[in-house]
């Protein structure tokens, strides 16, 4: 049997995966899937269901902690048993590894992080993906099958739930990790939702003091958002435990922020998707501005109260 | 031990020709991956609790730069994987070249950097361990070795978890992890007379049919990112103008509330 298969542990981004696999799907003449991996995970694969033809389940008591050597495991001997023509794998920090591991065991090509992905005339997998920091777009083709790209978070449209799938559970060699988890510690929540945020506010040099953040914080607030901040003030001055960008977080809100953020290369890769981008900065000829869509030469410490004022009073 | 190291395009210094929009890499000034310099320094830090550190590298002549910088911070030996036939490999050939690298040093602990600063795949690292058997730990920010195993702290997107595997592993390190030392004058020069290993296709016992088999991906394009903004400058007497402007113009964009 041939399909399109989607595969992520976060449900959301499943959804949005198959709603580009039904596309893909359609072009090839093939059905669309997904794979639901974990311990109990019965309620995702119904979810999974309304929008896939077929939901391949593995529930084990193994699975309940993601190993990504244990997952890629299971997904190569599903592959092998239903010889998918394409996986998408849903590009978060463990997806992406396991999407390496996976292709690694099935010997073939891994397009990792596509913006863009599509079949050619001869049914093979095309994708755009950036290189070079967010310089240049790559145009790629998978050679061998099936397969594999990875796709991040909001990159394509959440699937219409008009189908009512098959669900089938799949009885395969589990194994145990070869990796032991010691302890977990969650980081704390705002940073959690970056990724699906509708409005960021994003801090970068320009920032003196770390209480300056509050000041974005209460702007975030007045706009429903969060914030975020560019790598140095987060790698130099250890201000947050992450950053917006190429090697932190992408993303993809429909407005963003930049407060003294001077546009590094990596920076505005991580953005880019962005609906509508606006930059505040007192240097005229800061990169940020060559990709903004607003831009607002002056001292953010000045521009930043107003705004905060005018927003409470006009929009928000 | 074995730390892998990428002579990568230094992306900063990358110039776009402004006419068809391609991206010049002929020529284009290179670096050691920013990520790849610490796992150099995990390694180096490593040796001494009586560790030996062995740099390798895939790439060509000019690679060996990455591989002395990789000696000049401290690691003991080099070796440079290359051969016509090794060129435009993806990830699933470069990280086979490795493991074959590998089956022959035989190290207890492999370091790779997380990703490369140019292609950003971040896959020959989990790919490696593949090849091998090994178990991988990815975006590791500390890592101790305690008896036979290694216990690593790894940053994911919600939370921090603390591992533990047992040798041989693969390890891939972010940036948090430590800072690289920067190597003096003297352990440059010292650097540069020592011996780098270059092995081929024989010197790695590959298989030429299977290398070419292993060519999953192909690049078919290579443009610089349209980017289509308004870039209308928001113009105002005050800061209360500027913000005032600004609010009605999200405001038609239908992007407040």
């Amino acid at each position: 049997m041939t399909g399109v298969w989607v595969y992520s542990e976060r449900e959301e981004l499943a959804l949005e995966l198959l709603g580009k696999a039904s596309e893909l799907a359609g072009k090839l003449g093939v059905e669309v899937a997904a794979v639901a991996l974990g311990s109990g995970v019965e309620a995702v694969a119904q979810g999974l269901s309304k929008a896939a033809d077929r939901v391949y389940v593995v529930d084990a008591p193994q699975l309940g902690w993601f190993e990504a050597g244990v997952y890629a495991h299971v997904l190569s001997q599903l592959a092998r048993r239903y010889e998918p023509d394409i996986i998408l794998i849903g590009s978060t920090k463990r997806g992406k590894e396991v999407a390496a591991r996976l292709a690694t065991r099935l010997r073939v090509g891994c397009i990792p992080d596509c913006l863009r992905v599509d079949v050619d005339g001869e049914g093979r997998l095309v994708a755009d993906r950036l290189v070079y920091g967010g310089r240049a777009v790559s145009t790629q083709v998978c050679r061998s099958k099936p397969a594999v790209a990875t796709i991040p978070p909001r990159t394509f449209e959440r699937a219409e739930e008009t189908r009512a799938g098959e669900i089938v559970k799949v009885d395969v060699e589990v194994g145990e990790p070869a990796v032991s988890l010691v302890e977990t510690r969650m980081k704390e929540a705002p940073e959690v939702n970056i990724e699906e945020a509708d409005v960021v506010v994003c801090g970068g040099r320009g920032i003196e003091k770390k209480e300056d953040l509050r000041m974005l914080e209460e702007l975030a607030e007045a706009l429903g958002g969060v914030v975020g901040v560019t790598r140095p003030l987060a790698e130099d001055r250890g201000w947050f435990t992450e950053w917006v960008g190429l090697s932190g977080r992408k993303v993809k809100p429909t407005l963003y922020i930049g407060v003294g953020v001077s546009g590094a290369i990596q920076h505005v890769a991580g953005i880019r998707d962005s609906k509508v981008i606006v930059a505040v900065n007192k240097d005229p000829e800061a990169p940020i501005f060559q990709v903004a869509d607003y831009i607002v030469v002056g001292d953010l410490y000045e521009i930043i109260p107003a705004l905060i004022e005018a927003v409470k009073k006009g929009g928000g | 031990m074995m730390v892998c190291v990428k002579y990568a395009i230094n992306v900063d210094e990358l110039k776009v020709d402004r006419e068809s929009g391609r991206v010049i890499t002929t020529g284009a000034s290179r670096k050691t991956s920013d990520f790849d310099r610490n796992a150099v320094e995990e390694a180096v830090k490593l040796k001494e609790q009586g560790w030996e550190a062995v740099a390798v590298t895939v790439g060509d002549e000019q690679s060996k730069m990455a591989l002395r910088e990789a000696l000049a911070m401290g690691v003991d030996s080099a070796y440079l994987l290359t051969d016509e036939r090794f060129k435009e490999l993806d990830t699933l050939g470069t990280s086979y070249l490795l493991a074959k690298a590998a089956e022959k040093l035989k190290p207890d602990l492999i370091l790779c950097g997380e990703a490369s600063i140019d292609s950003f795949s971040g896959q020959v690292g989990p790919r490696l361990a593949e090849w091998l058997g090994i178990p991988h730990i990815a975006y590791a920010r500390s890592l101790r070795v305690d008896g036979d195993s290694v216990v690593v702290e790894r940053g994911l997107e919600d939370r921090v978890e603390v591992v533990r595997a047992r040798m041989p592993v693969l390890v891939s390190v972010t940036r948090e992890i430590n800072q690289p030392r920067t190597p003096s004058l003297m352990a440059i020069m010292k650097a540069s007379r020592k011996e780098i290993a270059v092995w081929g296709v024989e010197e790695l016992g590959v298989e030429v049919g299977e290398l070419e088999r292993l060519r999953g991906v192909e690049v078919v394009g290579v443009q610089a990112p349209r980017v289509e903004r308004k870039a209308i400058t928001i113009e105002g007497e005050t800061a209360r103008e500027i913000a005032e402007q600004l609010v009605k113009a999200l405001l038609k964009e239908g992007v407040l509330g």
